[in-house]
């Protein structure tokens, strides 16, 4: 990996790292200073636990569970190897299964209203605290909390609120005649309220980017358009969202990456029931692996495989459309 | 947006008989800390654990992501493209993807049930937002700076431990309350790594808190308030830098 890069001749020994420190007499050898190549040298060594670490806890992790999900492992030949290769069986297994198709509704649902939501109140929020005022700044951090708060922590206190005996969300729902509604027992609701405690856990981190987005954006914009007799409707349309477009777009992307894998919230609210009804690929996947007294992890591993490959798609596709987009638009 | 926290400090503070009152009060009548006291008897190992898993994290995230920033930032390897992209899909593996790889890996080496375990789980969390977050910032540093350090004498080493670490001051900082926080508050690796443990981390001690006592919300509760205290902690200490360092790395790529 370390020669061939170079087109120059070497002379015999690519051990010269060992040299240390830039010479300050910067000898040519090869067509490079002396200096120059001590610091190529010190970038990849600087660079080499990094490249480690990647392999053994992303690469190896990945690769064990492609391998699982091409095998039939049972507890046993989990420990002990010799699983027999049934090749994609488990793929077709997991696809064909009667979740499936609600799984990934709920994935793809619970994944776009969380982040439209998160994106919307936090621009909001953004747009609300731009102008700094009076304790401001402590209301701003005031809003941090939720995203700083343990996942079990935020997820039970939810669980509490949404308790359909003595709830206090549907207390303060009967107190406008609104019958009561059993947010984490019924079918029908429970998809809606791990994705209520999402969006309030991803204000934070929406808010964050976004605020700091714009306040990059010059105030002479604002004045120029004020004076233009600009509403501030029109200037938040014309002004404020094409220029936050950069941000946005890593905000969103990082959202989408974030919230395809929650498994937490979910887990802790509901254990993605009840039956399948608040089930994404995620939470199947963990259900399947530690979720049941019985580990099945090769069903686990390739739905989660199904989740990255899922991931990835929506990555590459979002990356293409934003970037079509930035092309067809002139500023 | 703050109602969820104080409704977790309120019923923290209720009796267990009022806890099923209907309609709820919304301040607590009967104040009792009955809930802390259940706190400080059963929960010390745990948040003990997790302080320790929490340091073990924050010293392991910085060991790998700031020479490997510092590489990324000044030293400008031709990998530069690749490792940015390889980071972008680390992050994009899910958790429990993960989790499953660990404990396939840690069921032949022992490590189950560990804290060395779950320290090295917990720092993919924040690696790759560490390496973002300080390539952003060590980007911006003077090249003079760097270049003054040079004609000093100063290897690449020295450069980046009496030059380049402590101009990252903020960046450390962020990165380093950001993994902490992360690895104090990981479910997933601690419901999956760390089952059976003796030593189990406090989310998983509230996790069985629930589990085993469905009445006791202000126990539960209790601990919840008590778990956050950290975030709250260094939420208060750090307000400062840390959106700054944040932005840094999101939005500079």
């Amino acid at each position: 990996m370390e020669t061939t890069t170079t087109t120059a001749p070497q002379a015999a020994g690519s051990g010269s790292q060992a040299s240390g420190p830039a010479e300050p007499s910067a000898r040519r050898r090869g067509g490079r200073t002396a200096q120059e190549r001590s610091v190529r040298w010190a970038g990849r060594a600087f660079l080499a636990p990094l490249l480690v670490y990647l392999l053994a806890f992303y690469a190896y992790p990945l690769f064990r569970n492609v391998d699982l999900s091409l095998h039939e492992y049972t507890v046993r030949s989990f420990v002990q190897g010799g699983a027999e290769f049934t090749g994609l069986a488990n793929y077709r297994d997991v696809i064909g299964a009667d979740a499936f198709v609600p799984a990934l509704r709920n994935t793809l649902v619970f994944t776009f209203v969380s982040i439209a939501a998160q994106y919307a109140i936090g621009l909001a929020l953004a747009v609300f605290f731009r102008n700094g005022f009076r304790l401001s700044g402590l209301l701003r951090g005031m809003f941090l909390v939720p995203w700083l708060l343990p996942l079990i922590v935020s997820g039970s206190t939810w669980s509490w609120m949404l308790n359909s005996d003595n709830g206090i969300v549907n207390s303060v729902l009967e107190a406008f005649g609104i019958g009561q509604i059993n947010w984490l027992t019924d079918p029908g609701w429970a998809l809606t309220s791990v994705i209520i405690a999402n969006i309030w856990l991803g204000i934070p981190f929406n808010l964050v980017i976004l605020y700091s987005g714009l306040q990059n954006i010059p105030d002479e914009l604002y004045e120029a358009a004020a004076l233009d007799g600009a509403s501030a409707w029109q200037q938040f349309r014309r002004v404020t969202f094409p220029l936050l477009r950069p941000v946005s777009a890593i905000t969103l992307l990082l959202g989408l990456v974030y919230t395809l894998k929650v498994v937490d919230v979910i887990w802790i609210m509901t254990t993605g029931g009840p039956g399948t009804s608040s089930t994404t690929l995620a939470v199947w996947s963990y259900r399947e692996a530690f979720g049941t007294g019985l580990p099945d992890f090769s069903p686990a591993a390739t739905a989660g495989n199904l989740l990255i490959f899922l991931a990835l798609a929506f990555g590459l596709l979002y990356i293409r459309l934003e970037g079509r987009a930035r092309r067809g638009d002139p500023s | 947006m703050l109602f969820p926290v104080y409704w977790m400090v309120n019923v923290s503070l209720t009796r267990t008989g009022d806890m099923r009152a209907d309609p709820p009060h919304w301040f607590p009548r009967n104040p009792t800390f009955a809930g802390y006291a259940d706190v400080l008897r059963d929960q010390i190992p745990a948040l003990t654990t997790s302080l320790g898993i929490g340091l073990g994290c924050v010293a392991l995230t910085l060991a790998v992501a700031a020479p490997a920033a510092y590489s990324l930032a000044r030293l400008r390897p031709r990998s530069v493209g690749a490792v940015g992209f390889l980071l972008l899909v680390a992050q994009m593996i899910p958790s429990v993807v993960m989790a499953i790889g660990f404990y396939a890996v840690y069921v032949r080496l022992g490590w189950l049930n560990s804290v060395w375990g779950l320290i090295l789980a917990d720092s993919t969390i924040a690696v790759p937002f560490g390496v973002m977050v300080l390539t952003a910032f060590m980007s911006g540093i003077p090249a003079e700076l760097l270049q003054a350090a040079r004609i000093d004498g100063a290897g690449t080493w020295r450069t980046f431990v009496s030059v380049v670490l402590p101009l990252s001051r903020n960046a450390l900082l962020t990165v380093s309350l950001f993994a902490f926080l992360w690895a104090w508050s990981d479910f997933v690796f601690a419901s999956t790594l760390s089952r059976n443990a003796d030593a189990i981390p406090i989310t998983l001690g509230i996790y069985q808190y629930i589990g085993n006592n469905t009445t006791e919300w202000n126990s539960i509760m209790a601990t919840a308030v008590v778990a956050s205290v950290p975030a709250a902690v260094l939420l208060v200490i750090a307000q400062r830098f840390v959106a700054g360092g944040v932005v840094a790395g999101a939005v500079k790529d």
